[in-house]
């Protein structure tokens, strides 16, 4: 049920993506991200999904798993198909029907969008699969500790970040748990109209608030009894280093955007309307 | 009237790391009007296994039939099962959410349908039957003590009047006291209304003194399945999977060592007493 949603997990497995420092995996996620709108051409997906393909493969993770992370931004991915598909103008019209136009632009874009925010997800999750929520904030608190001179509580945020990271799979199985339980008591989730459901998700959001607080009443008693005070003076027992895979996957992530420029720009290569 | 299991298993996220079989091959049947008690150690499958009772969790194979009928059939009315089977959870408290405890209460029968009336009706005779004291009614729920707030959550559960009422752990967290109230109460409903009541505990005393029947889990499978003396008189084979037999059976099975003349099957303390009495009364009269 609620368990399925994969988004923002760990998966652990002993892989090259794994070991790497979470550093890499952030930057070089960033990378990609922004590699998907530097260009904007079918050859330049082309070599997106390949690398891709190969961090898929190196990670160890399943396919099945990272599609399935995919479901809770299915609607977004729907609405903006659907929106690009009617509303773009430009290129000749291949369907007219009644007030609905698809122009060439229009379901050039659509595609394309989607490819974009389907890999926008993949890519990202993708590093939160393969680094665990401790990585994660590690890797942050290092990569933004220049902003400690702005007077930003950089380590507060990362501590944040990381606590409601680790939440998250809490608070679902939390919710399937109140929602099992409410379900033992005749509640029904699946049927009524849109107020109906709402209504119906009273009994569920309540406890789970109340619960929501409890816990985080209790973490922050446990963290105070170990005497955290915040960042200041902190030592880290495994402090972040550079190894050479790690450099070798910075070498790698760079060449692919190099490529991804130089093909969107210098390689002319069409097909049909792409 | 009963609830039969028919090679039950049940895998968690097939396919992904997380795989895990929680039930093996479960066959069993409990009739109408039994008090059946399931012991195993953590993550044995207890709570996946009664959680397949009333159709909250569907088995990855196997049937389950209530009454004689499969309750996976298409068209089966999976919202009666709940209301016949209730099943009060873990924690049970941390399912409230009304404004009120009677109106918390109400919230299983509002769901059958009933009239406001009705549900009052019901959820009044409900907090009665676990003893919840009247003048906290309109209390909110969140303003309760541990104990009540257990209490006010079985109520919810037997508003519906169930005619199976399986219990996951109803004493954890509570003090002896609250402990012992909550399951004479169990008892008192289980022997007034026939109401069948399946018990899962870790205490091996509180299952000794109450159910005629205990089902032990071992790694999601069925391990034993008898009455309680049956049960604990494999003593050596619940240490083995982290389990354990009433205190007061070891101290029988040590008296017998020892060369008292007593049967060292006692489960309860009653029991127990009782067994050493005749053993003191007869070599007094051999004397």
């Amino acid at each position: 049920m609620i368990r399925d949603i994969t988004i923002g997990q760990y998966y652990p497995a002993q892989s090259r993506i794994h070991r790497l420092d979470p550093r890499v995996k952030i930057v070089c996620t960033l990378l990609f991200l922004v590699s998907l709108f530097i260009q904007n051409s079918l050859l330049g997906y082309v070599v997106a999904t390949v690398f891709l393909g190969c961090v898929i493969r190196l990670s160890k993770v399943p396919l099945k798993f990272i599609v399935k992370g995919l479901k809770p931004v299915v609607i977004l991915l729907l609405f903006t198909v659907v929106m690009n598909l009617f509303l773009t103008r430009g290129g000749n019209t291949l369907v007219h029907f009644w007030i609905f136009t698809i122009t060439e632009s229009g379901l050039r874009t659509s595609v394309l969008m989607a490819v974009r925010l389907i890999y926008l997800v993949m890519g990202s999750s993708i590093m939160t699969f393969t680094t665990s929520p401790n990585g994660l904030t590690d890797g942050m608190e290092s990569l933004l500790h220049p902003l400690n001179r702005l007077n930003v509580p950089v380590h507060e945020v990362a501590m944040m970040m990381s606590i409601a990271l680790r939440f998250i799979p809490i608070l679902l199985e939390e919710t399937d748990k109140i929602m099992k339980a409410q379900m033992a008591r005749g509640a029904d989730f699946e049927s009524g109209n849109i107020i109906q459901r709402a209504k119906a998700m009273i009994p569920i959001l309540v406890p789970l608030f109340v619960s929501a607080f409890r816990r985080a009443n209790d973490l922050a008693m446990a963290m105070e009894s170990r005497c955290y005070h915040g960042g200041e003076g902190r030592t880290k027992m495994k402090p972040l280093k550079y190894k050479a895979g790690d450099i070798r996957a910075y070498i790698f992530t760079v060449l692919y955007v190099v490529m991804m420029f130089a093909v969107g720009r210098f390689v002319p290569f069409r097909l049909w309307i792409f | 009237m009963s609830i039969a299991l028919e090679h039950v298993n049940y895998v968690y996220s097939p396919g992904t790391a997380y795989e895990k079989q929680a039930l093996k091959d479960v066959s069993f049947e409990i009739e109408q009007g039994q008090f059946v008690g399931i012991i195993g150690h953590t993550g044995s499958g207890k709570s996946t296994l009664i959680q397949h009772l009333n159709g909250l969790v569907k088995a990855t194979s196997g049937r389950i039939l209530y009454e004689g009928q499969n309750i996976y059939d298409e068209g089966y009315d999976m919202r009666k099962l709940r209301s016949q089977v209730g099943l009060v959870f873990q924690y049970p408290e941390y399912q409230l959410f009304e404004a009120d405890v009677l109106s918390d209460v109400c919230f299983g029968p509002k769901n059958q349908g009933l009239s406001p009336e009705e549900c009052e009706a019901r959820a009044k005779e409900a907090l009665e039957m676990v003893g919840f004291p009247e003048k906290y009614y309109r209390q909110s729920p969140f303003e309760l003590s541990g104990g009540q707030k257990r209490r006010a959550a079985i109520a919810g559960i037997l508003a519906m009047r169930p005619k199976v009422l399986v219990l996951d752990e109803p004493t954890a967290g509570l003090d002896p006291k609250g402990r012992d109230e909550i399951l004479d109460q169990v008892e008192y409903l289980h022997k007034e209304t026939g109401m069948t009541v399946i018990l899962v505990s870790h205490s091996m005393e509180d299952i000794a003194r109450y159910v005629e029947r205990i089902i032990v889990m071992n790694h999601g499978e069925k391990m034993l399945d008898g009455s309680p003396r049956e049960v604990f008189s494999h003593y050596k084979e619940l240490e083995k999977v982290g389990l354990a037999a009433p205190q007061v059976t070891y101290v029988m099975h040590d008296l017998k060592r020892r060369g008292f003349d007593v049967l060292p099957d006692a489960t309860t303390i009653e029991e127990a007493a009782d067994e050493i009495m005749k053993s003191f009364e007869k070599t007094r009269s051999s004397k």
